[in-house]
This record gives C-alpha cells, structure tokens and sequence, in this order.
C-alpha cells in the first residue's frame, strides 16, 4: 500500500500563470511558475489538481516542464482555467500519481499512442525518450485526433515528423477538404508500424474506449500485456487517495494510477458498472 | 509469374494465394493512375472495379449538405478501396478521390465475380481475405460513429 500524503498535500500552492498559447478551439497551454519556493519535480506521467480559486478544482496532467499543463476547456472550472490572464495567480497541488516507466522501457522500441488531449499526458515521456535517444530504439508516436482542427502541439508534431530518429504517423476521425493526412481511426496505424513485438514498450493515452481497443490492438500484434502501459481517466477530487471518488476496481487512480499496466487494469476496463 | 501477378501477390490482401489463383486473379486487372484530385469513382456509379493501391493515397469521401466533400477514411500503399463490387446492388456509397498522384492495379470485379462462380474455391479465398478488410473497417467506423474524441479526454 502506498505511503500516506503529506499533511500538506490538501493545501494548494500559489502559482502565477506566466504565459498561455492556444493549441486548438478549445485547448489552451498554461505555463505556471510557483510564486515562492521551489519549482515542482514531476516525472513524465504524473498530473496535479489545479485549482481556479473561486470556481473549483480539477486534475490535469503535466505537459512538459517546468509546470506546462495542457487544458481542454469542457467544463466550469476548465473553461476558468483556459480563460485566465497571465498574472492570474492559480492553486495547484501535487505533483500526483505515477509515472511512465520510462527506465523500464529502456532497451526497446518505445511506441507511444495517443488520442485526442491523450497527447499532453505523454508529451514528457516522449521528451525523456529523445533526451536519451540513445536509451531506446525505434521510438514511434501514433497520433490520433477528431478532426485536423482538434490536433494539440501541431507545430511540435511537424518537427518531430522531420527528425530522422522518431517516426511519427497522425490520423483523424474524419476530415473535410483540404486535409492531405490519414483518417481513419488511430489503431489503423499500428499494422502500418511494422512493430517488432518482442523488442516493443507501448504507452497508451487518450479516452478510455480509444486505450481499450488500442490496448487490444497491440496485444493482438504480439505485445506482451505487461509490456502495455495506459493512463486512466477518471474524476480525481483529493488526488491522494482518500475521498475515493476515483476508485477503479481495486485502485484509486490518483494513488495507484494514473499510469498503470495494462493487465492491472485489463479486466475492469470492459466493466459497465466501473 | 508475370509482373501484374508478382505486384498483387506482393500485396497483404493477396498475400500467399497459390500461384494459380493469382494467375487468374491478375487476369482480371490491369494497372491504372490517377491525378491528385481525380476520382476512381463517383458515389451511386455501378461498382465494376476496385483498386489495389501501389503509390499514392486515396480518400473516401462522401458529401454533406453545407459542408461539402468530408473524407471519412483514407487509403495508402497496399491497401484496397473498394468491396462493393462483391455484394449485390454493385453501386459504390462513397465517392473515392485520389489525394496524392496514384498508382494501383485496377480489377474487373465482374470478371472477378464470374471466376469465382465457376470455382468455389476462389470464391471462397477471396471472401476469406476481404472479410477482414471489411471487419476492420467495420470495427473502425463503430469507433468513428462513437466520437472517442467528443467527450473528455
């Protein structure tokens, strides 16, 4: 069982929003910066709960370092999170959850999968990966979105797609004139990545149905179900694993996930009632 | 084996089928191109052919009142475009557009069709390598009607 939270895990600390970009209609990046102290150490996977004072509070995964988190506005406090200034002074706690095995990975092929808003979570992972290229070997991204328009990071994708040590692929759900990429569903990229399942790590994120059936997907080309990782959604409210409101079977994603190892997980994911 | 037989024996959905039954195969096809933007076929036109892509990319389109021609599925090298040459009315429900220039082996699907009632075993071959061609379209349109991308995450 995992060690108990800090007494001040429950306490936000002030952070100053420093700068925002627009990655889509809807998505906006914040890049936070703590007004005293020191700067979070998060490792690649783990989210915080960010906290839009007045309004309420939400996790949302670390996108990149120092403190970038990446934000779909679908709700009250979302939609306060992407509409704030710079100067805006937000709460945020964490860093919460556990991380990508980047260190377990090393020595193989890393295929990272990713739908939708899927993409900040594992951003940093894929970071890590090309920070110590030498650490891994192929290391492919398979990018799946709605339509061309929801694509987060499509600067950063068009420079990945032109570095000769990643392999990169996108797809959308569907798409109108003028789009010259795929579409299709993102699992119809995997037959085309010519994996090498015995050589391969998979890191899975994006909606929960999209994870399961990729999750499938992989295992049906020859991964091994433990060497999968996903990163599970579900409504955090205390992010330290007492009030229980993201319980999934026998874990709570805040403590026990998000990232978690497909066949922890595999069983509850096709459970209605969950 | 002659070059159209070497080229759709190459192919994954004809991957492995014995040597006579691509030679017969490959005597119902012939190669073909396309310009980017130039269509393979039109939405309600008899479904006579389908195409093996070699080069190229070709989008299935179809179009929305008010939003114009909407790609709900793209096909690349080694892929196939088009199954409605096997069932009965034989009439193409999308349209299919070449995105990029194209290259691809074109087939006579009625010439298809006749060699397979005169042999079963064809027949039978064929519907074993496109049904999972259409399983997995099949598959994908269901995740595609279902918008993973519309709610959270």
């Amino acid at each position: 069982m995992a060690a108990l939270p800090e007494p001040g895990a429950m306490t936000p600390r002030p952070f100053r929003l420093e700068r925002k970009r627009r990655e889509t209609h809807d998505t906006w990046t914040l890049a936070l910066a703590p007004l005293q102290g020191d700067r979070l150490d998060v490792a690649p996977g783990q989210f915080t709960m960010l906290y839009a004072f007045g309004v309420g509070e939400v996790p949302i995964s670390v996108s990149g370092p120092p403190l970038l988190q990446t934000i779909r506005a679908v709700g009250p406090v979302t939609q306060a999170l992407c509409a704030a200034r710079p100067g805006t002074i937000l709460g945020v706690r964490g860093p919460f959850g556990t991380s990508w095995p980047v260190e377990e990975a090393k020595g193989r092929d890393l295929l990272i999968v990713a739908g939708g808003v899927g993409l900040p979570p594992v951003r940093p992972a894929l970071y890590h990966a090309l920070d110590h290229r030498a650490d891994y070997g192929r290391v492919i991204l398979l990018y799946g979105a709605r339509t061309p328009e929801d694509i987060v990071f499509r600067r950063e994708l068009e420079r990945w797609r032109s570095r000769m040590d990643l392999e990169v692929d996108v797809t959308v759900d569907a798409a109108a004139e003028g789009w010259r990429g795929k579409v299709g569903v993102v699992t119809t990229l995997i037959p085309r990545a010519a994996l090498d399942p015995g050589a391969t790590a998979a890191f899975v994120v994006g909606p929960e149905i999209m994870m399961r059936f990729t999750a499938r997907a992989l295992a049906d080309q020859g991964l091994a179900p433990e060497r999968i990782w996903l990163s599970m959604e579900r409504t955090m409210k205390c992010g330290v694993g007492l009030c229980g409101h993201c319980q999934f079977g026998p874990s709570l994603v805040c403590r026990d996930g998000a990232v978690y190892p497909y066949p922890a997980i595999e069983a509850y994911l096709g459970v209605r009632e969950l | 084996m002659n070059t159209l037989d070497v080229l759709i024996g190459d192919s994954p959905v004809f991957d492995g089928l014995a040597p006579a039954y691509l030679e017969l195969v490959a005597g119902c096809a012939r190669t073909t191109g396309f310009e980017a933007g130039e269509y393979l076929f039109r939405e309600g036109d008899r479904a006579d052919t389908f195409y093996l892509v070699r080069h190229g990319r070709v989008g299935i389109e179809t179009m929305v009142a008010g939003r114009g021609a909407l790609t709900v599925e793209t096909v690349d090298a080694g892929g196939v475009v088009g199954w409605s040459w096997l069932f009965r009315p034989f009439r193409w429900h999308f349209d299919a557009r070449a995105v990029d220039p194209v290259r691809a082996i074109a087939f006579d699907g009625a010439c298809l069709r006749g060699k397979c009632d005169q042999d079963h075993t064809l027949g039978y071959e064929l519907l074993n390598r496109f049904s999972p061609v259409l399983l997995e379209r099949l598959q994908a349109t269901q995740l595609q009607l279902i918008d993973v991308y519309g709610g959270a995450a």
